[in-house]
């Protein structure tokens, strides 16, 4: 199958320019809306981004938003602006599925903090987009309402557990789009699908509605086209949180204001271990290109040993399944979302979940019951979070003599449909670049860095400190000109 | 089923007693902590469970923990929420939030009035579950035809306190748990109600032989709901366990329930194959790690707490221990202090706290008041009747005891009429005489009563009986 078309969004214009222009009068909101829906009708039945679409409630909101700029009011920063959110998020009086048989039809009686947040900056949501089930896997074929198509090749996957936020952006239907990244679910698709995607320090994005997968790794983040609109989502969507006790007490980083300060004199490393074995040899060249450029915008490049993010992906998929284990133990029947009858309590429990619950959300509440269980503690979950603390104190000796780290987003470029279903643990290799970040709480960028030897795109991934965002986004602007 | 042999055998008592805080909203959620309510009206999304919910800790239960923590001469540390896992239709998350290696009091302990030190292990915070009903069947879970869950209960904050195997009798576990209730409502951290289940106890019994160095195997009891209750449970508990030793068998480890009915323990559940509860560290929480200067600016407004209530009222009064107990526990002590300071003589004081003043508004007695009567009583000015009588009649309605007394036509006896009473009563009744002359004490209450059946209840009881006495020499 061909590629349904050439990247679109430069046609429709950027989050920030669409939001200037609705502020200033220019362009009216429910125009913006109306161009975007017709995309969307145009092309969703081919990419299938969204598990649903909010078409009427955006156009109401695009008219109040054109009339409170007719009223002389100003809607914010984001005034007009389409957005897709993951269909993780909860969205009052709008079902939130997860793309789980066990949440079909569940609408939840709030907002998540960072959906009330764009509200509050005038952004208009325009739907609900898909996921692996429960934002477990890298491929967005784990969801119950079937697989989103990469926008790039309608035969190959968008990536995931985002994939459809991701796809959403590749494809048009909205300028921006959020996701949430526990292993790399927003870097990865991002990758896959040629757009930018961001994800913030942990604790400085309130997970407040976010339906958890694995808490203590679970980060809200942007998806756009440019380096620049994700940095506006950022500030609007970040900072404290006090219904989150996982939340930072201070702000977002400016990062808006430093975009343009480029990368003179930064301290750039190049990750040894995850530019070697088991990386294609198109984003190995692609990632060097990445530092070449960088190099010649005025930054120091040097190639830096982090050992131990090589046992990340052994301690992920430990910790996530863990915290999964019991963060999926409220789906029972008993209260909300499907249930399937049965003659006693337990017995409707256990019927309910081998019903709603898919193969991939099934194998990791084992995998995570199994690490937490009594004379397996030790071994597995306890052994799981010293590989963590590992894992950050080699990243802190790292930071000790650079700003920022870059390596590949994914191993590979967009890959077919089908191609690791078979086998889980391929589909979990694709992760590994990912993995260490959210092990170390750190931020982390995927920007789209040139196309691999199948034409399809591949990400560079730029790593910084805790509370980097602002070297990170810097780093991040130059490589966008760079491309 | 036959009270055991204590010279054999010794009982071993450990007590968990959860105790609701009184917190106006719940522990992880702004949702009210009232009780009652109609049912699945005290709830928010983090009651439910729902998706994307997120807990935020109430300070408030955090300082009542500590509170009591420090009440209890616990140790307030570090502490890490940890979830407790396990699907239960009452259990929102299908995990409860508490404390595991890691509580907020640890390594405390409770004086009990008898002067008796009990261990306390840990007094840790967790949320409350939410409450069942099950319809059909005998009323458990297993056979109902269905179940109704109010979560009005749910996340209500809860105190977990492990108190040592250190008790060894009914009585003491009972005593235990009343000191307990009473720390427990003197800091404010609860209202101590077990009838409204704001005050739960587990009870832990096992029997070993005297002198053995190990303990025996243990069964938890629960479904106390009063201290009856646990009195009564404790003492069945550790016959049928004493039974089933000498019939050789042995004592299966063991969760069972209290049948207020039929006064049985029966089996709810073997704990043989421990539950695996898979507790770990709650991600949603951070650490809990009090400012220490938090800690001593609360333990420095803690109240006076029963224990030093009644060391301070035994220093001034020197009466019996069970006096004093009760006393302090009525909340009289202040009144007998204050009393006692402005003059009243302290054994009478303490003997109509401890006789005459069981109503609850004796509380507000005037201590003036209360004192002057004492004086009034001790000048001879009232008999112990009628010092009762408006002692009586102060508490219901206040005044001048002197005024009462006066519109009473109380006024006291002269002696020669009482000996004039006594004497004629002495000849009237000469069997009965006889027989209080030959040291049988309980024929003075029959002349007392006759004398005051004379007087109209004027005669000082203490005055007849010193009389009674001067005529058998």
């Amino acid at each position: 199958m061909s590629p349904a078309r050439a990247l679109p969004e430069a046609s429709l214009g950027t989050a920030i320019d669409t939001a200037a222009a609705v502020r200033s009068g220019d362009r009216s909101a429910i125009d913006v809306i109306e161009e975007r829906l017709a995309r969307i009708a145009a092309d969703e039945e081919q990419v299938h981004a969204f598990n649903l679409l909010s078409a009427d409630a955006a156009r109401d909101r695009a008219r109040a938003i054109d009339e409170a700029v007719a009223a002389g009011d100003d809607p914010g920063p984001l005034a007009g602006v389409p957005v897709a959110i993951k269909d993780n998020l909860c969205t009052r009086g709008v079902a939130t599925t997860c793309s789980s048989r066990i949440l079909a039809g569940w609408e939840p009686p709030y907002d998540a903090t960072v959906v009330t947040r764009l509200r509050q900056a005038g952004a208009v949501m325009i739907g609900k987009t898909n996921l692996d089930e429960f934002a477990m896997g890298s491929s967005t074929e784990h969801s119950a309402t079937g697989p989103t198509r990469n926008p790039h090749d309608l035969a190959r996957v968008p990536g995931g557990s985002s994939g459809g936020s991701a796809a959403a952006v590749a494809a048009g239907f909205a300028p921006i789009a959020l996701g949430s990244d526990t292993g790399g679910s927003i870097r990865q698709p991002a990758a896959l699908c040629g757009v930018v995607g961001v994800k913030p320090t942990y604790g400085l994005v309130s997970r407040l509605g976010l339906v958890a997968f694995g808490s203590s790794l679970d980060q809200v983040g942007p998806f756009a086209t440019t380096v620049a609109d994700a940095a506006v989502v950022c500030e609007v969507i970040g900072g404290h949180d006090p219904g989150d006790s996982t939340s930072l007490p201070q702000p977002f980083p400016s990062v808006v204001e430093h975009l343009d300060d480029g990368v003179d004199g930064l301290r750039v490393g190049l990750v040894t271990e995850m530019l070697g074995e088991g990386i294609a040899d198109d984003v190995g060249a692609r990632v060097r290109a990445a530092a070449e450029a960088l190099a010649a915008a005025g930054a120091t490049v040097e190639e830096v040993s982090v050992p131990a993010v090589t046992y990340g992906l052994s301690a992920y998929y430990l910790v996530a399944p863990a915290e999964a284990s019991s963060n999926l133990a409220r789906y029972d029947g008993v209260r909300y979302g499907v249930r399937v009858d049965a003659p006693t309590a337990g017995e409707m429990m256990e019927a309910t979940r081998t019903a709603g619950f898919g193969d991939e959300v099934k194998r990791r509440i084992m995998l995570g019951t199994y690490a937490l269980s009594a004379g397996y503690y030790d071994a597995f979950y306890g052994q799981a979070l010293k590989v963590r603390t590992l894992i950050r104190a080699d990243f802190d000796a790292a930071y000790e003599r650079f700003d920022v780290l870059l390596s590949p987003t994914s191993p590979t470029t967009a890959f077919a449909f089908g191609d690791k279903t078979a086998d889980p643990l391929q589909m979990y290799l694709n992760d590994v670049c990912t993995i260490p970040t959210n092990l170390a709480g750190h931020p982390a960028a995927s920007v789209p860095f040139g196309i691999g030897e199948d034409g399809l795109p591949i990400g560079v991934q730029v790593m910084a400190p805790a509370l980097g965002e602002i070297v990170m986004f810097r780093v991040a602007a130059v490589l966008e000109g760079a491309a | 089923m036959s009270s055991i042999d204590l010279d054999r055998w010794e009982v071993v008592i450990g007590l968990e007693v959860h105790a609701e805080l009184a917190t106006r909203t719940k522990l992880f959620s702004a949702a009210t902590a009232e009780f009652g309510g109609e049912p699945n009206t005290h709830i928010d999304p983090l009651t439910l469970g729902l998706p994307g919910s997120l807990p935020v800790l109430n300070s408030h239960a955090v300082e009542l923990a500590i509170r009591v923590g420090l009440a209890l001469n616990c140790t307030v540390q570090r502490s890490v929420f940890a979830r407790k896992n396990y699907f239960y239709p009452d259990q929102p998350k299908n995990y409860q939030i508490s404390q595991y290696d890691l509580p907020i009091n640890a390594d405390g302990f409770l004086e009990l009035p008898s002067g008796k030190i009990v261990g306390v292990e840990r007094a840790h915070l967790e949320e409350d579950t939410g409450k069942s009903t099950h319809i059909g069947g005998g009323g458990r879970i297993h056979d109902a035809q269905y179940s109704l869950v109010d979560l009005n209960r749910a996340g209500v904050p809860l105190l977990e306190i492990v108190g040592r195997p250190d008790l060894r009798n009914a009585e003491d576990a009972r005593a235990y748990v009343s000191e307990l209730r009473a720390v427990l409502v003197a800091v404010g951290a609860s209202d101590g109600k077990m009838e409204e289940g704001s005050l739960r106890v587990d009870c832990n019994v096992s029997v070993r032989e005297r002198g053995a160095a190990e303990f025996g195997t243990r069964c938890e009891i629960k479904n106390i709901n009063s201290l009856r209750s646990l009195g009564r449970a404790i003492d069945y508990e550790a016959a049928r366990q004493v039974d089933l030793i000498d019939s050789g068998e042995r004592v299966v480890q063991q969760t069972r329930h209290w049948n207020e009915d039929d006064g049985r323990t029966h089996t709810l559940r073997s704990k043989e194959g421990a539950d695996d509860y898979r507790y770990f560290p709650d991600p949603d929480l951070i650490e809990l790690d009090p400012d220490p200067e938090w800690v001593e600016r609360i333990r420095a407004e803690l109240p006076l707490l029963p224990a030093e209530r009644r060391h301070r009222l035994a220093e001034r009064v020197g009466g019996s221990t069970e006096a004093v107990a009760l006393i302090v526990d009525r909340g009289l002590d202040v009144l007998c202090l204050a009393a006692i300071d402005a003059g009243a003589d302290a054994g009478r004081v303490v003997t109509h706290a401890e006789h005459n003043l069981s109503d609850e508004r004796a509380r507000d007695l005037d201590p003036a008041a209360f004192a002057s009567l004492v004086r009034m009583e001790t000048d001879g000015a009232l008999t112990a009747t009628q010092a009762k009588t408006v002692l009586a009649e102060l508490v219901e309605r206040g005044g001048d005891p002197a005024s009462i007394a006066a519109a009473k036509g109380f006024e006291a006896m002269d002696t020669s009429e009482l000996e004039g009473i006594v004497d004629g009563l002495i000849s009237a009744h000469p069997d009965e005489w006889q027989r209080f002359c030959d040291g049988d004490v309980k024929v003075t209450g029959f002349f007392v009563g006759q004398v005051m059946k004379a007087t109209g209840g004027k005669a000082d009881g203490k005055a007849v009986t010193a009389l009674l006495n001067s005529r058998t020499a």
